[in-house]
């Protein structure tokens, strides 16, 4: 696995276009909603964009399209390369778990599993057999996170700022092109909220890795490369807007 | 990870199933319960109706060949098919004691035969048993020892004496030789009315009395050697019958279909002539696979229904699982394997417990005399059926939860 992808300030890729894609639930029944309303978006790789807007704007929706665990309803998408609207469940399912990093807002560990197995699940998912390599990287990502002498404690016995860390390591595990951090400080309190959105820049600056930061923190926005403000379904101009 | 040498799918299973302790415990007792039943009740059913087919084989053969029966042919004024008969009334004839024909080759025929294990000739008929003042009517029965010996195990069967037979030698039963008032060394005159009437008289030792456990077959039943049984009988180098064993006594009934067929000779199998007995069997094998299939069905609903409720409880973890890259197909076997594993835990503690109960109940469960009921044994196939069965059955019962799983949608999942 690389560790330097491109370095923040060099020309960078398209990491993620959206053009024109709209999300409606219930489509054609009279509760039809329209989450999403013709949505045009790029980011270019190695961006540490806020995505800000109100509750129930479409900033998860957007997130999770982005993310490949939900389809638009229309328009056209490419994610890390690909063009994702025809792929099938398996084409999309791979391209999300080599290319695709996930925070919640909640941990979301596997309570069965300890810190460190928690971080090399997708490698594990991925390759099959655990490695010793495999357990090295994890390792490593928790150490990056200050985590080494809790890596073998059950997820469950960790405290809530300690167990979003470990979902920070654990999406970096498969060293994405993009992360997607959905509200991962929502549940922190400011100390903690500080340190994962500082562990998540760092690994932007150091390894070029592509963020989306949902946030309701506008001290923390302030800090992204970009903002991209999402009302009503929509994209609007701000700083630093995608285009 | 602990459990490096494991997939994936392994260790998710295994780990999501030791979180749950309490509900797979549950499940694995109750799949024990279910395995434990269906390993003693088959176990049990086996001994029971081995131990009823040895009791009723220990004393006859598994097919007997007879010479065909003598019938009436009544005759006609001419050939003319459908002409009336000039007697309204056809006595049947008398089945008068003869010999089958070219029974020699015929042996030799049988005994190529594959499925077969012994051919013994055997030459019967009655007599009258005579000692002093008091007779009683016998079935004397001449054969070759060391061949009618491995059909019937007379030798294990004497109470006194011996049973090595020679010229003037008879091995008679406990309850004839009480009303005969003889003993191991006496001597009987053994008397018939031989073929065509002619009579004829034998004064023969009793060598050995035997106890067959049929106090009917005690009074009547009486051994010589087939020569001293030709003579006596007036059937010079023939035999009244052959007796025959195969190695699958459920295949004894086919097996004598193709005697018939080979030979020309009637055949019977003891299936045949004990058919009220083989049908009780048969459904006694009925009821229990009846049993068996619906308490193999209780555990397939119950590891079901389990693993129904684990998808609900797991399905952030699900969700999770399929934001990192987790394909429906890892998912939908962590499913499969979580029922797989449940039905082979269960079947493994259900082994064991059905095991201990077999042996308890071999222990516990006694004749009058203290011996045991019948013979018991721990067949390691039945096991290893009961291990196979338990385990398909858990991969079937977690099939509709496990493609529910890989199928539910990840957004869905994990906003729970």
């Amino acid at each position: 696995m690389a560790e330097t992808r491109t370095a923040a300030s060099a020309p960078a890729s398209v990491v993620v276009a959206l053009r024109g894609v709209c999300k409606a639930y219930n489509v054609g029944t009279r509760i039809e909603t329209e989450v999403l309303q013709g949505i045009d978006l790029t980011v270019r790789a190695g961006e540490f964009c806020a995505v800000v807007g109100p509750s129930g704007s479409g900033k998860s929706t957007l997130l999770n399209i982005v993310g490949l665990l939900d389809r638009p309803t229309s328009g056209t998408m490419e994610v890390c390369g690909e063009h994702t609207t025809a792929l099938n469940d398996g084409a999309l399912t791979r391209l999300r778990g080599h290319n695709i990093g996930f925070v919640f807002q909640y941990h979301h560990l596997i309570g069965a599993f300890s810190a460190v197995e928690n971080v090399m699940l997708p490698m594990l998912g991925a390759e099959g057999f655990p490695s010793a390599a495999m357990r090295s990287r994890a390792e490593m990502l928790l150490a990056s996170v200050g985590l080494t002498e809790w890596q073998d404690n059950l997820a469950s016995n960790l405290s809530g700022g300690q167990q979003q860390r470990v979902a920070v390591a654990r999406a970096l595990a498969m060293n994405p092109a993009l992360v997607l951090a959905d509200e991962p400080t929502g549940n922190l309190d400011t100390k903690s909220a500080d340190e994962v959105f500082s562990l998540l820049r760092q690994f932007n600056v150091e390894h070029g890795t592509t963020v989306l930061f949902v946030t309701h923190n506008a001290a923390l926005a302030e800090r992204c490369d970009k903002t991209i403000e999402v009302i009503d379904g929509r994209v609007t101009a701000g700083v630093g807007a995608a285009t | 990870m602990r459990e490096t040498w494991l997939p994936f799918e392994w260790i998710v299973a295994m780990r999501f199933l030791r979180e749950g302790r309490l509900q797979t415990l549950f499940i694995v007792a109750g799949v024990a319960i279910g395995v434990a039943v269906i390993v003693f009740m088959s176990a049990l059913m086996a001994g029971l109706q081995s131990n009823f087919i040895r009791r009723v084989l220990s004393a006859q053969a598994h097919i007997q060949l007879l010479p065909p029966r003598e019938v009436t042919r009544a005759l006609r004024p001419d050939d003319t098919p459908g002409a009336p008969l000039p007697f309204a009334i056809v006595q049947p004839p008398l089945q008068r004691l003869k010999s089958i024909d070219q029974w020699q080759s015929i042996v030799l025929q049988i005994r190529a035969m594959p499925e077969v294990l012994v051919v013994a000739p055997v030459a019967a008929g009655s007599a009258l048993v005579v000692r002093g003042s008091v007779n009683r009517a016998i079935t004397i029965a001449g054969i070759e020892p060391t061949l009618y010996y491995r059909i019937v195990a007379l030798e294990e069967k004497i109470v006194r004496g011996h049973a090595r037979l020679t010229g003037t030698d008879i091995v008679i039963g406990s309850e004839l030789a009480r009303d005969l008032g003889v003993d191991v060394g006496d001597k009987l005159r053994v008397a018939t009315g031989g073929v065509g009437g002619d009579a004829s008289a034998v004064t023969l030792t009793v060598i050995g009395i035997f106890d067959l456990g049929n106090k009917g077959a005690n009074q009547r039943s009486t051994f010589v050697a087939l020569h001293t049984a030709q003579s006596v009988l007036g059937l010079p180098g023939g035999v009244s019958s052959i007796d025959v064993t195969v190695r699958d006594v459920y295949a004894s009934e086919r097996v004598a279909g193709r005697i018939t067929a080979t030979t020309g000779v009637e055949a019977d199998s003891w299936i045949r002539t004990n058919a009220d007995f083989f049908a009780a069997v048969s459904a006694q094998t009925t009821a229990n696979t009846a049993i068996r299939f619906f308490v193999g069905l209780s555990v397939a609903f119950g590891i079901a229904s389990v693993l129904a409720v684990v998808v609900v409880q797991k399905s952030r973890e699900i969700g999770i699982l399929r934001a990192m890259g987790i394909s429906q197909a890892q998912i939908r076997r962590l499913f499969l394997l979580q029922g797989g594993l449940l039905g082979l835990g269960g079947a493994v503690v259900g082994s064991a417990i059905g095991a201990g109960a077999l042996v308890v109940w071999q222990q516990t469960a006694r004749a009058a005399d203290g011996t045991s009921l019948f013979p018991l044994t721990l067949d390691p196939k039945l096991f290893g059926i009961a291990l196979v069965l338990a385990t398909v059955t858990g991969l079937v019962a977690a099939f509709a939860p496990a493609r529910r799983a890989a199928r539910l949608d990840p957004v869905v999942a994990i906003r729970g």
